[in-house]
């Protein structure tokens, strides 16, 4: 019974946000060409040797930004600037009324968004295979099914950071340009720009204590087929999701109590 | 006897205001010294509202209704004092508060604007976990009170303000909570989606014997929906009570307008010794005190050759407006 009522809340949460996403399918199909950094990635690597000093051939790094550029598509969180314009506003009033969690909204709006993208993404590799055929591979299932709870954990460490951020605005107002701090290491530790292999043996033994690893090159390389730790990749995934977790749940109650409906 | 659904005693809220000098010198002063101040905008209020009442709150702009009316649906944190509501102290927000209380806000929406509000219905219906037949049949009936049958299912930016404020109501109401808070529900409606709404309100009240506190800036909506207004003056209660006395007491009089048959007539009544408002060639208005209308009006009518008359009310807003500026009534 219970289960029931919550399987249909999840699946009206998210019938109802597609069905709004699909409304915006020209503005996703933008959007997921805009993330396309990988593949100019890769020509920068590939153009100037620089994968013969991490030992992976041509073929397993245009795999490896091919995986990179689809787990970006399915981890992009933008959580924070839709908090905080509703925040400022004065929007989540009727909300924070309601049994539940506005977060939830959120949260399958990014899903949402992540089923629409779908295609489009598809589409952009089906084009990256046509100038690249020899990166052409097919995962095995184990492999597909792993990558993509991989991938689908590195959106929730992704979701919770900028929700534990979001939430800032209920001191701050301007919480979004705490994100754009955090966006410098995402961008430059998570394996967007380059195989984390490719760091020097110190830093990447600090980068790995970090979840910045876990939420592109990890999944990119258990999905592309490359060497990847996977036992240490999902353990780290799964702790920074438990550290992260409590961290949201108390600064959400304790800025709740700071609310003060502006706008309204 | 009819319990105490709300209960406030001697509640207060103060907010953090920072205040920055004009121009160049002052946003530079205000960047690296910001002076904030702690406003105290509601000041030790108390009252109770009993179950199935309607109470207006009436107040200046910026006097402290809607800070009360979030405090009470639990939007935000009181500073002091206590608050029950339903026997829940609404800022914790249990589930089963929640699913009691309605907030509708004339200027927020919570309709999702590109789909049409079908959507946002059978979303809210799941929210408070109604099962697809209920959520059917409570869409049903409300679409039918409110009129808009026919408006569920176009996008909601293509609707009407009128036809929008509308199916917000039925969105905060499709799970028939027992306490409802409006907040200038009728704000930038027509006469008519006004009036639509005042009857569909009443009839909710009427039917489902729910609590309503409500603010508005319409005295029409106050005088036709409350028995009971709550004055809000700076944060604190100048006046709480019944509406009618509280109109009595404050205009004491009514005005007669009498039409007579010739300017003669007209001026003999003028003589007559009554108090003459004003007086064009064959009108004449009267003021007279509500305790000696009914002698005043014998008088009239079987001394004089008048045409037509007309006993009138002063206006509410007038009256309600004096309320607003005055700090304390006692009735």
């Amino acid at each position: 019974m219970i289960s029931n009522l919550i399987k249909r809340k999840v699946f009206t949460l998210l019938k109802v946000q597609y069905s709004n996403m699909l409304e915006y399918r020209v503005e996703i199909a933008l959007w997921a060409i805009s993330g396309i950094i990988p593949f100019f990635m890769l020509n920068i690597w590939t153009s100037n040797n620089l994968n013969e000093g991490i030992n992976f051939s041509n073929v397993m790094l245009s795999r490896y930004f091919l995986c990179a550029f689809f787990v970006r598509q399915f981890s992009v969180v933008w959580v924070v600037f839709s908090f905080e314009e509703d925040s400022l506003m004065g929007k989540i009033s009727p909300y924070l009324i309601q049994p539940l969690n506005p977060f939830f909204r959120y949260f399958a709006q990014h899903i949402a968004e992540q089923i629409t993208r779908f295609p489009f993404a598809l589409i952009i590799a089906f084009f990256f295979f046509i100038f690249n055929p020899e990166s052409i591979w097919i995962p095995n299932l184990g492999i597909l099914f792993l990558s993509t709870i991989s991938t689908f954990l590195s959106f929730l460490i992704q979701f919770l950071i900028q929700s534990i951020v979001a939430c800032l605005c209920f001191w701050t107002e301007k919480a979004s340009s705490i994100e754009r701090l955090l966006f410098i290491p995402t961008l430059f530790l998570s394996g967007l720009l380059a195989p984390v292999i490719s760091f020097p043996e110190y830093v990447k033994s600090w980068i790995y204590l970090t979840p910045f690893p876990y939420l592109i090159d990890f999944p990119a390389n258990l999905l592309s087929g490359n060497p990847t730790n996977i036992s240490r990749g999902f353990s780290m995934q799964i702790l920074w999701i438990f550290l992260l977790f409590p961290l949201f749940k108390r600064i959400w109650t304790e800025g709740t109590k700071k609310y003060t409906a502006m706008g309204s | 006897m009819v319990k105490n659904i709300i209960d406030v005693k001697n509640l207060s809220k103060s907010f953090d205001i920072s205040s920055k000098e004009a121009g160049l010198k002052g946003t530079i002063k205000h960047f690296f010294r910001r002076k904030t101040k702690s406003l105290k905008v509601i000041k030790d209020i108390s009252f109770n509202i009993k179950e199935g009442e309607i109470v207006g709150f009436l107040g200046a702009n910026g006097a402290g209704k809607t800070t009360i009316l979030k405090m009470l649906c639990g939007l935000i944190y009181p500073t002091e004092g206590s608050i029950f509501v339903s026997g829940y102290l609404p800022y914790r927000r249990k589930e089963k508060f929640l699913k009691n209380i309605t907030l509708i806000m004339g200027q927020k929406q919570q309709l999702i604007w590109d789909l049409p509000p079908i959507e946002s219905f059978y979303l809210n219906a799941s929210i408070y976990d109604l099962d697809n037949f209920e959520a059917k049949r409570r869409i049903k009936k409300l679409s039918e009170m409110l009129e808009i049958d026919d408006e569920l299912y176009i996008p909601v930016r293509k609707l009407s303000l009128g036809q929008r404020m509308k199916s917000e109501l039925l969105a905060a109401l499709i799970h028939e909570p027992n306490i409802l808070f409006l907040d200038e529900p009728t704000l930038g409606l027509d006469i008519n989606a006004q009036r639509n709404l005042r009857k569909f309100l009443s009839k909710y009240n009427k039917e489902t014997n729910a609590t309503i506190c409500l603010t508005s800036h319409y005295m029409k909506d106050i005088t036709s929906l409350c028995k009971r207004v709550i004055c809000i003056h700076n944060g604190s209660i100048s006046y709480d009570g019944k509406l009618d006395l509280l109109l009595k007491k404050l205009s004491p009089v009514k005005e007669i307008l009498i039409v007579c048959r010739s300017e003669k007539d007209a001026v003999q009544l003028e003589n007559a010794g009554f108090i003459v408002k004003s007086k064009t060639k064959n009108e004449i208005t009267l003021t007279v005190e509500n305790n000696f209308i009914t002698s005043a009006l014998r008088t009239i009518l079987n001394n004089f050759d008048i045409e037509d008359l007309y006993i009138n009310e002063p206006p509410v807003d007038e009256i309600i407006g004096k309320i607003l500026i005055k700090k304390n009534y006692d009735i």
